[in-house]
Parts: C-alpha cells; sequence; structure tokens
C-alpha cells in the first residue's frame, strides 16, 4: 500500500505539487491522470527517492520511504521511464536484464540472456531485437523494451509513466492488455500515468485526476463517466472549453 | 566600491561553496574505493578509454614537445656556450613538468570531455534515474570505476610521455646537433633521480584523478536539456584544465623546494 501523505514540491517558482493526498491500495491499479505538466510524473518519481519532497510523507506498507534502506526497498520496484530511459551503451538484452545481472538478483548470464528475450515477447519485440542497441530502435519499440525492464524483476510495484504514448493503436492495445495481465496474475500493485482514455477503461480500478498540485478527483473506474466534477468531465472528453484553463 | 565589495563577497561565497562541493565529491568517491559491490567490466571499459586509446594523442605531443624542447635549449644553450646540456635539461624538462603537465591537458581535453559528455546526456535522458531505480549506485557503477582508472592509467601514460619526449629530443639531437648517442644517453639516465621520476608519477596519479572526477562531477551535476550537457561539458574541461596546472604548482613546491 502506498500513502501519499500532504505531498509539496517546488522547482523555485515552480509550484508543481501543493497538497497531494492519495491512497493506493495493495494489488490495485491505479491509473493518474491530468494536464500536461501538472506533476504527474514528479508525483511517481517522489516515492522512488528521485525527487526529494519539500514536505509530506510517503508510506509504503507503513514505512516511511526517506527513513528505509535503499537497496532492499528499490529491489521491490519496477519503473518505466516517460522517455525510455535505456543505457544506450548496452544491448537490448543487458537493458532488459540488467537487474538480473548484478546484487542481489544476479543469475548466469544465459539465463537473464533468456528471460530478458521472454520479457521482449511479452511486449511483442521478436528475439532478433535483443541483440540490437537502443539507439537502433524506433521510439515505439524503445518504450516496450523499456516496459520489458521495468517487469523483468517481477517487482512488487510498478509504476508506468506513459506506457503507450508513442505507440500504434493495436501495440496500445497489446500493452494494455499486459498490464491487467500483470497487474491481475502476478498481483502487483501499479500507478500507471496515461493520456490515453482506452488505456484507463483497459487497466484503471482506480482513477484519480492531478489538477493545480492536488488530486482534483479520485475514484472507481466505473465512476469516472459520472464523476459529476467538470474538471474530469473536461478532460475526459477532451474538450477545449472548461474550468480547465488551456495557456499553460 | 560598496558595490564592488559585495560581487566580490558574493563571488567568493559562490566559489568557496563549489569547491566545498567538489571536496565533498572527491571523498565520496574515495569512500567508495574499498566497498563492494565492484564493478569490474566498468573498470576495464574505463582503463581502455582513459589510458590505452589516450596513448596515441600523448605519444605525439610528447614526441613534438620533446624534439622542439631540444632545439630550443640547445639554441639558448649556445648563448652562453654551453649547448652540451641539451639531454640533462630535455630528461629534467620532460620528467619533471612537460611530460605530467602534456598528459594533464591531453586527458582534461580527451577524457574530462568525453565523460562529462556522457554523463550529462545520461542524466538528462534519466539513466541515471534508471540505474537507481534498479538499485545501482551510480557513484559506484560510473563514477569509481573512470577515477580509479584515471589513478591508475595516469602515471603510465606520464611514463609513455616522459620518454617519448626524451626520445624525440633524442632524435633531433644525434641527428641535427650533432650530438653523440650513447654520450647523450648516459647523459639522461645519470642527470635524472630518483625524486625526478617519483615527483612525474605522483603527478600523473593526481592529474588523472583530477580529470576523471571533473568529468564525472560535472556531468553528475549537468543541468537540463542539450544546453545542460554542452554547459557541462564545457565547465569541466575548464576546471579540470586550471585544477591540474595548480596541482601541477603544489606538487612542483612540495617535491622541488628545500
Ligand atoms: N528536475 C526538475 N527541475 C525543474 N523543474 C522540473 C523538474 N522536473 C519537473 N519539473 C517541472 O515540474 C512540472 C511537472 O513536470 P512533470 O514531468 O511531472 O509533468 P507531467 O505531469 O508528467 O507532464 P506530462 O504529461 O507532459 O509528462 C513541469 O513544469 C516541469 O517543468
Ligand atoms: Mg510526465
Amino acid at each position: 500500500m502506498i500513502i501519499f501523505e500532504n505531498i509539496y514540491k517546488s522547482f523555485g517558482e515552480n509550484h508543481v505539487l501543493h497538497g497531494v493526498n492519495l491512497t493506493v491500495e495493495h494489488g490495485e491499479s491505479m491509473v493518474i491522470i491530468g494536464g500536461s505538466g501538472t506533476g504527474k510524473s514528479v508525483l511517481i518519481k517522489t516515492v522512488l527517492g528521485l525527487v526529494e519532497p519539500d514536505s509530506g510523507r510517503i508510506l509504503v506498507d507503513g514505512e516511511d520511504v526517506t527513513q528505509i534502506k535503499r537497496d532492499a526497498f528499490l529491489s521491490r520496484f519496477g519503473m518505466l521511464f516517460q522517455g525510455g530511459a535505456l543505457f544506450d551503451s548496452m544491448p537490448v538484452w543487458q537493458n532488459v536484464a540488467f537487474r538480473l545481472q548484478r546484487g542481489a538478483l544476479k543469475r548466469p548470464a544465459g539465463e537473464a540472456r533468456e528471460i530478458a528475450i521472454e520479457k521482449l515477447r511479452r511486449v511483442g519485440l521478436a528475439p532478433e531485437v535483443a541483440d540490437r542497441f537502443p539507439a537502433e530502435l524506433s521510439g515505439g519499440m524503445q518504450k516496450r523494451v523499456s516496459l520489458a525492464r521495468a517487469i523483468a524483476a517481477e517487482p512488487e510495484i510498478i509504476f508506468f509513466d506513459e506506457p503507450t504514448t508513442g505507440l500504434d493503436p493495436i501495440m496500445s492495445g497489446v500493452i494494455n492488455e499486459l498490464t491487467r495481465e500483470i497487474v491481475v496474475e502476478m498481483g502487483v500493485t501499479a500507478m500507471t500515468i496515461t493520456h490515453d482514455m482506452t488505456s484507463v477503461d483497459t487497466i484503471a480500478d482506480k482513477v484519480a485526476m492531478l489538477h493545480r498540485g492536488r488530486i482534483q478527483w479520485c475514484g472507481a473506474r466505473a465512476d469516472l463517466a459520472h464523476s459529476g466534477d467538470p474538471h474530469v468531465e473536461q478532460f475526459v472528453n477532451g474538450r477545449a472549453e472548461g474550468p480547465i484553463e488551456t495557456l499553460r | 566600491m560598496i558595490l564592488i565589495v559585495r560581487a566580490l563577497g558574493r563571488f567568493c561565497i559562490v566559489a568557496i561553496s563549489a569547491l566545498g562541493r567538489l571536496v565533498l565529491f572527491a571523498l565520496a568517491t574515495l569512500s567508495h574505493v574499498l566497498r563492494p559491490p565492484f564493478y569490474p567490466r566498468e573498470f576495464f571499459n574505463a582503463l581502455l578509454n582513459v589510458g590505452y586509446l589516450s596513448l596515441p594523442v600523448v605519444g605525439l605531443t610528447a614526441l613534438f614537445t620533446g624534439a622542439a624542447l631540444a632545439l630550443q635549449i640547445y639554441s639558448g644553450g649556445s648563448r652562453f656556450n654551453a649547448p652540451e646540456v641539451v639531454p640533462q635539461i630535455v630528461a629534467i624538462g620532460m620528467v619533471r613538468e612537460l611530460g605530467p603537465v602534456l598528459v594533464g591537458l591531453m586527458i582534461a581535453a580527451r577524457v574530462t570531455s568525453s565523460i562529462a559528455a556522457e554523463m550529462a546526456t545520461m542524466k538528462v535522458t534519466e539513466q541515471i534515474d534508471a540505474l537507481v531505480t534498479l538499485s545501482t549506485a551510480p557513484m559506484k557503477y560510473l563514477v569509481m570505476p573512470r577515477v580509479l582508472a584515471g589513478l591508475l592509467a595516469g602515471p603510465v601514460l606520464v611514463a609513455v610521455a616522459d620518454s617519448i619526449g626524451i626520445f624525440g629530443g633524442f632524435i633531433v639531437a644525434t641527428q641535427t646537433l650533432g650530438f653523440n648517442p650513447a654520450t647523450y644517453l648516459l647523459n639522461t639516465v645519470n642527470f635524472l633521480t630518483p625524486a625526478d621520476i617519483l615527483s612525474s608519477m605522483a603527478k600523473g596519479m593526481a592529474f588523472g584523478f583530477i580529470a576523471t572526477l571533473m568529468g564525472c562531477y560535472y556531468g553528475l551535476n549537468s543541468g537540463r536539456g542539450a544546453l545542460g550537457v554542452g554547459t557541462a561539458t564545457k565547465a569541466s574541461v575548464q576546471a579540470a584544465a586550471v585544477l591540474i596546472l595548480a596541482a601541477n604548482f603544489a606538487l612542483t613546491a612540495v617535491f622541488f623546494t628545500a
């Protein structure tokens, strides 16, 4: 279970998070929606300690993330970065198997490679891709390699930062199904950021909308269509007019 | 007047706090040297890049510098009727000063810039963040192997530069200035003391450390975007070059005064 308690974060004059309160239950798939630049990526990064909140607390299974022993803690997480963040100095399979090649989860190179190829297959990539370098792949392929890396070590908690952005509709469908499968099969807790309403419909148990540094609305996916919140209304239906200003 | 003092004061504060951060970074790096995990593959890659691949440029600069040095000393020495000091002065000049300084500046140009650009790009594209989330400390995985490679490759490169520089002087002296090859070599070997060699190696080590450390420090602290990468690279080379020359002065003072 992940609990955000009153999280504030500013970058200089740019007040990004302004008292975020949110609870993600164990084994739940939480989807975060919200306008571009509202701080969705920043919010996820605070859990992993990549961004330090100015104030507030984050509890993971009751433990404060700032007090926790980092290595063991981080090995419970998988993260898909918005930009992929693949290591361009190593081939695709080593990217995917990174965690399996060193540290506590280390296994023989052959086995790590097998697992990498299996994970690549799950995200719709042929085994030939394994020996190419990230720079040789298309944007959508990089995204999927990154997804494979995030799930390779079978983490308990996974963050997906826009997993389907830049993918064609069919591949988006594949990735949405996969995300759903991972949550149901492996019983992981997932937090997904997306702008893609089809994704929301496929993968979300609950939806939270971030707006002006706060959680504007949070509820079950089924309630999204009749949330009664004009902000959510406008966002979900993609209308230019409404309470959310378009100049940001 | 007050404005000037205030500006000067502000500059000093910024400079001192920058230096403080650098020292902290250096100490943090050194504290990782003996603590596992170690990444041998990263280390050997770094050694290849810092050491082996620097050999051509280091060799060439040393060769030409040694050759020019011989010509200069011959013409300068002739003015007070002592042209025969060429082997001794070339040896002492290369080993004590020019060898280490040339190596330092060359690896600042070659190694510091490439480390800074690589790390800054990794930072900007969130690869550093990705490393952290994969339970791998950038200090250990990226910084330590490179700095260690700098510490080890520095003295070796300096030894190579010293030798090739002396060889460059030897070629010029024996081929165009009429020196006897055997006497030239004998004069070189007899004149150099263990302290000369030791100072040369110590400088190599210090400069290798500074060059790699600056690359890592500015790379990891890069700003965002392509502009951030460019600024980090430029700043790292400037800092490395200045610190190397300052350290050279300090080490010369330590070894050769009193
Ligand atoms: N390291 C940083 N330094 C300074 N500002 C930052 C940093 N990271 C994020 N920001 C700022 O925080 C704000 C929120 O960024 P964030 O990446 O979280 O947006 P987002 O909601 O994920 O948007 P998008 O949907 O476009 O990805 C932006 O204004 C951004 O400029
Ligand atoms: Mg984002």
